[in-house]
């Protein structure tokens, strides 16, 4: 979808996302605790695909910023009294931008499995000291007392999840509007040229390194929005968020959806959650095996992901 | 005229094994050079020295008259230097295309901009429509570069190297591998080159060098062995030494 | 020292094969459990349960290569890093589901508890043990890598397979080989180090990040590197934890990011 041949207006399939989240909105009033948490995930997932699928990097850190901006969220709340959901917002999206510039600076000199690592390592850094600094965030214990003002004076978050809802999902249309914008451009096809051949791409002057870290930065940012977010809506942070599951969950949402694709940060999630949603609570034991399996056929047989599916059978549909 | 490609006494080693030797090498704007030696003589260590991508063990690289041994390589393609590959660097899952505007929009500062689409960058576009027609690829300019045959692809890895307007180019076997039906296309593109850009190819097909080059370097193990016109190489005696016993393809 | 055992495998799988192999901890942790259930179930003495450990692991992934991971091959960085994480996922549900929480239990033989006096002064019986044994692995290893036709067909296979194949050389059974020595080795670690690092359902997870780092800082496709990082991250991590308690890991993670700034393909990496 990049590129200088392809057309950038919205087509009427990507109006579907969000008609479908309205309409599950209206129609679907228990499920909206998960819906946000889908929303959530979804840009969480957008924020990836933006490195991954786009900027050919492969991470395993992409939690640290969503962390980071969880745990900046809830503490201007349960700490310093900043109530204040855009400021929250705000803080978040800049101490992950920070954290995004400062490290990808690092390890985008490095390449393959040293990068890799090295997102790692700074993963458990931020770890460890979340843990460590359990004056500060609570701990092991987490981090409760989250207070969020009413959005925009008028909107509280109510029990339903109804503000919650459609205040991500707001978020998560601004944010989208960002990366669609971002994808169609030259800077989105110069990242689609870095990531079929990179050696290429240093040959026709292209700096590269400088441009893997302004995308790098990017996707950090919004990654903590995300994170910022689910804290938010959960009034509540804990250190899960920065733990190697929720990187690799995230890998596997958008594995499962199709990387480098924009709407298979959407579809991904959706199918994961749902069903985690339901199978989790059935068979709790049985969900990381079946996890794992699942990961494995996809790599082998769809690596593509459900889009990928999507699109093999249409081009057999199609006569030849 | 100073040259405006020059190198001083460059040397290369891996280890043991020298690929460069004190190499004094000088091109002018307009020239056409052929670069031709035995395999392993270090033609391609010494293109990839040339571009940055390989660096010296000693000796001094100078472009348009300036120093550029520590210049990265892509200041030095900024700087006026292009390059093609000898096995095709190519973009192969984007279209034809694409692959010739991202050095267009490189070179017109257009690529970092992330707000307009691409599409609308009708400057860049219009360009890589006007290249892709001068090298005969207009239809193909929407096809995935990885469904076009052989020869074709060869032309659109010299289209990437012309979109960013250089005022050297370094030709790596541009006809290797292609079939000699597809080769006279390519030959042709490159008669037709601007004539004030410096055109250094490295050849090993003799008749492509006899007809395009107007100076030929031999290089022989890292070392400059004759430098001149097509005439005094032919009958140079030590070319004659160190080709005899190797059957030179036409 | 431990760290050694386990990720000198992992080199050889990565260094040599080329794969990233993030599931390496979980043939460290099957070991771990073999060598446990053996001694505690079956009464086995020590060394028979480290063969075994050594043997059942390496034929396990073999059966895993043949099936998997060989198909994988060219498939890239990110399907393999997909692959091994869902490897990961799977492995470490199955093993909470069969083993639950616990721990895996290791009893020393007596002959190898205690201390012993070197030196002038007392050091942990096991740990110069371990010392010892992974001296001898490291010689052993590199013998057979630097001198013997296998090390330099499984090095000719990497770099180019066609090239290898139309010499001759069979790559399939070559690249089985080396995972299966690969893997034996993690396997042999996580039982030679399931006292020192207890083997649980989580073990994979736990030590990924650690089994890397001494792999990128060793470099790629070394033998020696991995043994001189492995020394170096246990003698640093064993000094800050004495000195600065609270940040004991950290200055490990530090240390690596500026060491890799500084030489991006590690100490004795091939390639930059």
């Amino acid at each position: 979808m990049s590129g200088y041949t392809v057309d950038p207006r919205i087509r009427w399939t990507e109006y579907l996302p969000w008609v479908l989240a309205l309409a599950a909105f209206f129609l679907l009033p228990e499920y909206l605790a998960l819906g946000a948490r889908i929303l959530i995930f979804v840009l969480f997932a957008l924020s990836l695909d933006l490195i991954l699928g786009y900027g050919g990097i492969i991470t395993l850190g992409h939690s640290a910023f969503f962390g980071l901006g969880a745990y900046t969220a809830g503490i201007l709340s349960a700490k310093l009294g900043v109530n204040d959901n855009f400021v929250q917002l705000a803080a978040a999206a800049g101490a992950a931008a920070l954290l995004g510039a400062l490290t990808g600076a690092v390890i985008l000199r490095t390449k393959a499995l040293t990068l890799l690592m090295l997102t790692l390592a700074i993963t458990a850094i931020l770890l460890e000291v979340a843990n460590k600094m359990s004056s500060i965030t609570g701990g092991a214990d987490g981090l409760s007392g989250v207070v969020v003002n009413p959005i925009l004076g008028s909107f509280r978050f109510d029990l339903f999840g109804k503000t919650a809802f459609l205040y991500c999902l707001a978020v998560l249309a601004l944010s989208w509007f960002l990366v669609r914008r971002i994808i169609y451009s030259p800077y989105g096809a110069m990242l689609t040229g870095i990531r079929d051949n990179t050696a290429r791409m240093h040959a026709i002057g292209a700096p590269v390194y400088l441009r893997l870290v302004l995308i790098y930065t990017l996707s950090a940012m919004l990654a903590g929005i995300a994170g910022a977010l689910l804290t938010q809506v959960n009034q509540f942070v804990g250190l899960n968020v920065l733990g190697f599951e929720v990187s690799g969950e995230l890998l596997v949402m958008l594995i499962l959806g199709g990387v480098g694709r924009l709407y298979g940060a959407f579809v991904g999630p959706v199918v994961y959650l749902v069903a985690q949603d339901y199978l989790a609570k059935q068979f709790p034991e049985y969900w990381y095996f079946g996890i794992g399996v699942i990961l494995i056929l996809v790599v082998m047989f769809a690596p593509s992901g459900i889009l990928g599916l999507i699109d093999r059978i249409k081009t057999k549909r199609r006569p030849a | 005229m100073s040259p405006i490609l020059e190198t001083q006494k460059l040397c290369k080693s891996f280890g043991a094994l020298a690929v460069a030797q004190n190499i004094d090498f000088r091109l002018h704007a307009g020239d056409r050079r052929a670069l031709i030696g035995p395999n392993g003589a270090g033609k391609t260590s010494f293109v990839n020295m040339l571009m940055g991508a390989l660096a010296p063990s000693s000796g001094r690289i100078f472009l348009g008259g300036e120093d550029v041994t520590r210049v990265r390589q892509a200041q030095r393609v900024k700087r006026g230097l292009g390059r093609t590959f000898q096995i095709n660097a190519l973009f192969n899952r984007l279209p034809v295309l694409d692959n010739v505007a991202l050095g267009i929009a490189e070179r017109r500062d257009a690529a970092r901009r992330m707000w307009r689409p691409a599409s609308s960058h009708k400057e860049v576009i219009q360009e890589a429509a006007e290249l892709l027609s001068t090298l005969g690829l207009a239809e193909d300019a929407l096809v995935p570069v990885k469904d076009l045959p052989y020869g074709k692809q060869r032309l659109v890895e010299i289209g990437i190297a012309l979109g960013l307007q250089p005022k050297v180019l370094l030709l790596d076997e541009p006809a290797a591998g292609v079939p000699s039906y597809e080769s006279e296309k390519i030959l042709s593109s490159l008669e037709r080159l601007p004539p004030d850009i410096a055109i250094l190819i490295i050849e090993h097909d003799m008749d492509l060098v006899f007809r395009f080059a107007r100076r030929i370097t031999v290089l022989v193990q890292g070392e400059v062995l004759v430098e001149g016109t097509p005439e005094e190489v032919r009958r140079d005696r030590r070319v004659h030494e160190v080709y005899l016993g190797e059957a030179h393809h036409a | 020292m431990i760290l050694y055992v386990i990720a000198v495998g992992l080199s050889v799988t990565m260094g040599l094969m080329g794969f990233i192999n993030l599931a390496h901890g979980v043939f460290a942790m099957a070991g771990g459990f073999i060598l446990s259930y053996a001694m505690a179930r079956y009464g086995a003495p020590f060394p028979l349960a480290l063969a075994l450990a050594f043997a059942l692991v390496a034929l396990a992934s073999v059966v895993l290569e043949r099936l998997l991971y060989s198909r994988l091959y060219a498939a890239g960085e990110l399907a393999q890093v997909l692959f091994t994480i869902g490897l990961i996922f799977a492995s470490i549900a199955l093993a909470r589901l069969v083993y639950g929480t616990n721990t895996a239990p290791v009893f020393l033989p007596g002959y190898l508890t205690g201390q012993v006096h070197v030196l002038g002064r007392d050091f942990p019986t096991y740990r110069v043990f371990l010392i010892l044994f992974s001296s001898l692995m490291i010689a052993v290893l590199w013998f057979s890598v630097e001198r013997t036709r296998w090390g330099a067909m499984v090095r000719a296979a990497v770099d180019h397979r066609g090239m290898a194949q139309s010499v001759g050389i069979n790559t399939r059974r070559l690249f089985t080989l080396t995972f299966a020595l690969g893997s034996g080795l993690a396997g042999l670690g996580g039982a030679l180090g399931a006292d020192i690092l207890p083997v649980h359902w989580g073990y994979p997870l736990e030590h990924l990040v650690y089994f890397l780092i001494v792999v990128a800082v060793g470099g790629l496709g070394s033998l020696r590197g991995p043994f001189v990082a492995a020394l170096l991250i246990g003698i640093a991590d064993t000094a800050c934890k004495y000195w600065i308690p609270e940040f004991g890991a950290f200055l490990v993670y530090a240390a690596t990011i500026a060491l890799l700034l500084w030489r991006p393909q590690g100490l004795f990496g091939l390639r930059a």
